[in-house]
């Protein structure tokens, strides 16, 4: 059936109660735990980042070998560390997180077919 | 070299010749794809949520990389080195905030628009206004720099240096984007903006490997070139402070647009609408990964390009051609492979405008008709679905139009400016505001109006009152390097506001939420976050 308009189902369900399962939490305690430190890692790396480049430019241009700097090398692992946390992310999602998550919404969802 | 002539080597019909191709090859897929859509709301405004997650990457990828990034970053690369490579940073970590708070959730509890979330928990029709009106504002700030940018645009690549020339073009560019609009909808936009991002990475990727090919793929051999093409100014192009390190002040301006840049992606209303093209939570979250993956090779090419401007072209040949930095890219597209692989970056350039505005204006067309017509003014209660559909068109000309003037009224402004603006709205007014109805229980309406309104008339007025409008003092000492020339009415030091007016934006949001006399609803929220974890009763794709 073409859902064009996605409008939830009649809402008798409570939802406070579900919230309040154990299940729930648990699932809320997995995603809270991972993604706020993780945003306060990245937020944190870039922001020193951004410092050094701007109160740091002497650090910064220091050349390491040839005329590869401490700053280009700085910035390039701004690139692996964004990639890499992606990676992290999804591994964290399909381990910890989509098999509880997915298991609440059939239960959730297993009520209301026929 | 004439400086009236465009860029030297340049052959404007060749240019045209491949941008009218690519016009009509997309309108021939979109006309195609637009013949599979329902006539619903959903499909116009998400294609149904049909397509799967790396799709959604591509067109974000072509969403997200707009003109400004591709010819800008790179020229600001070959001229001032370090400090372009640090914009792209900016523009790359900002989407681990989309990917780690924002896209999943933001897709179990919306349906077409960023109000739609916001509005969730809350008293419907101020906070519906409220978003929309946010949206709105970032959406023209936005479409009024990619419009302003295709006319410095023409002039470089297309040879047209006569102000009616120039207009023609952006009214041509304008009503191609409608058509795109109202034929395919956001099915035909998305399309465009995965041709246009293949063809921008895939361009990208092989100028890349032929400069570093000229290098036998040795970095430092091409830094090395570039900085003795760089003169005296070059040994500074490896290092920060080429263009910020001046003074204090400068340095603290800096920050502040690192902060609008990491902070405002996940909260620009073209980029949040893309994720409800996706059936399904998990392939937001794919969408992401996709775009992270592709924005992130993109911008390690234009380090590439920037450097082997510099040291194939030289800043000296950057500065003297029209458009000075905007024409490293083609200039280096020109050193390299002629008037053909010109012909081609042009190309591209264009189909990049033409797909950012798309986008655009499908969000704001959508906002509107979703938001403002049909839950404010109809309360909800819109006669028919077609009823709906139809004010989006309506609205989606009328954004076009205003476009098109607006882009010729700006036709040379500073355009970095205003996407420096879109950003900081973006990150003061919508952002925290989608952090706090996603994480915070006790937030409330009238939260969501004090952060909303609060962020927005910040930051308008702090750029009103910054250099960038009105003081600003070129080498000589007139007040001639701001928008409004020979006046000085800066109150506010900095060009971006962002280190100001996004902690205040939040504070606002937390004030407003435990000052309120009206709780928010537990029951509400218990409802929103079972739906954002668990994507219970969330909407389906509509294909089949």
């Amino acid at each position: 059936m073409s859902t064009t308009d996605p409008s939830p189902p009649p809402d008798v369900r409570d939802w406070e109660a579900v919230q309040s399962s154990p299940e729930f939490q648990d699932l809320r305690h997995r995603l809270r735990s991972f993604i706020f430190p993780v945003t306060g890692l990245f937020l944190g790396w870039y922001l020193l980042y951004v410092l050094c480049a701007t109160y740091a430019p002497a650090f910064m241009s220091a050349k390491l070998w040839g005329n590869i700097t401490v700053g280009l090398v700085f910035g390039l692992l701004q690139f692996v560390s964004t990639f890499a946390i992606t990676w992290w992310y999804m591994r964290f999602t399909a381990r910890r997180f989509d098999p509880l998550s997915e298991q609440l919404r059939e239960e959730l969802e297993g009520g209301e077919r026929k | 070299m004439t400086l009236a002539a465009g860029v030297e080597g340049s052959n404007p019909a060749l240019n045209i010749g491949i941008f009218l191709v690519f016009v009509i090859i997309t309108l021939v897929i979109v006309v195609r794809v637009s013949k599979r859509a329902t006539s619903g709301a959903s499909d116009f405004y998400t294609a149904g949520g049909g397509f799967t997650g790396p799709q959604n990457g591509i067109a974000i990828s072509g969403d997200y990389l707009s003109a400004a990034s591709f010819l800008g970053i790179a020229g600001a690369i070959a001229l001032y080195g370090y400090d372009g490579f640090l914009y792209s940073i900016g523009f790359l970590v900002a989407w681990l905030v989309a990917l780690l708070l924002v896209a999943e959730l933001l897709r179990n509890t919306g349906r077409f628009t960023m109000g739609d979330v916001l509005a969730f928990r809350m008293r419907q029709r101020p906070v519906r206004a409220a978003a929309a009106t946010s949206t709105l504002a970032v959406s023209f700030f936005y479409l009024l720099a990619q419009m302003a940018g295709a006319g410095g645009l023409v002039a470089l690549l297309l040879d047209v240096t006569s102000k009616a020339g120039q207009s023609l073009v952006i009214a041509v560019v304008g009503v191609v984007m409608i058509a795109y609009v109202l034929i395919g909808g956001m099915r035909g936009t998305t399309w465009v903006q995965i041709i246009k991002a293949v063809l921008l990475i895939v361009g990208a990727a092989v100028m890349t490997i032929w400069v570093l090919a000229l290098y036998g793929f040795n970095l430092s051999a091409l830094l090395g070139d570039a900085v003795a093409k760089g003169g005296e100014a070059g040994a500074k192009l490896l290092g920060p402070g080429a263009q910020y390190g001046k003074s204090a002040l400068t340095k603290l301006d800096f920050i502040s647009l690192a902060l609008a840049l990491v902070l405002g992606t996940a909260g620009l209303p073209h980029i949040l609408m893309r994720f409800y093209t996706v059936p399904t939570a998990k392939e937001a979250r794919r969408s992401v990964q996709w775009a992270i993956g592709l924005i992130g090779l993109f911008y390690l090419f234009t380090l590439v390009l920037g450097y082997g401007a510099g040291a194939l072209v030289g800043p000296a040949a950057i500065n003297a051609a029209p458009g000075k930095a905007n024409s490293a890219a083609p200039l280096l597209a020109y050193a390299l492979g002629g008037t053909v692989l010109l012909g081609l970056i042009a190309a591209v350039a264009f189909a990049t405008i033409l797909a950012v505005v798309a986008g655009l204006t499908i969000t704001a067309s959508a906002s509107f008709a979703h938001d403002i017509y049909a839950n404010v003014i109809k309360r909800g209660e819109v006669d028919g679905k077609n009823e709906e559909v139809k004010v989006a068109r309506i609205t989606a000309v009328v954004i076009g139009i205003v476009a098109i003037l607006g882009g010729i009224l700006a036709n040379g402004q500073n355009i970095a400016f205003l996407v420096a603006l879109a950003f900081a709205v973006a990150a003061s007014a919508n952002l925290p505001t989608i952090l706090y109805s996603l994480f915070w229980k006790r937030f409330n309406t009238s939260g969501a109006l004090w952060s909303i309104y609060g962020g927005l008339s910040i930051t308008v007025l702090l750029i009103v009152f910054s250099p960038v409008v009105s003081g600003k003092k070129d080498a000589n000492g007139n007040l001639t390097a701001s928008m409004i020339q020979g006046v000085d009415f800066h109150l506010f030091p900095l060009d971006n506001p962002g280190i100001v007016s996004i902690p205040l934006s939040f504070l606002l949001g937390y004030l407003g939420t435990v000052l309120a006399k009206e709780k928010a609803d537990p029951a509400r929220y218990a409802e929103m976050e079972v739906r954002a974890l668990t994507g219970v009763g969330s909407a389906k794709a509509s294909v089949h």
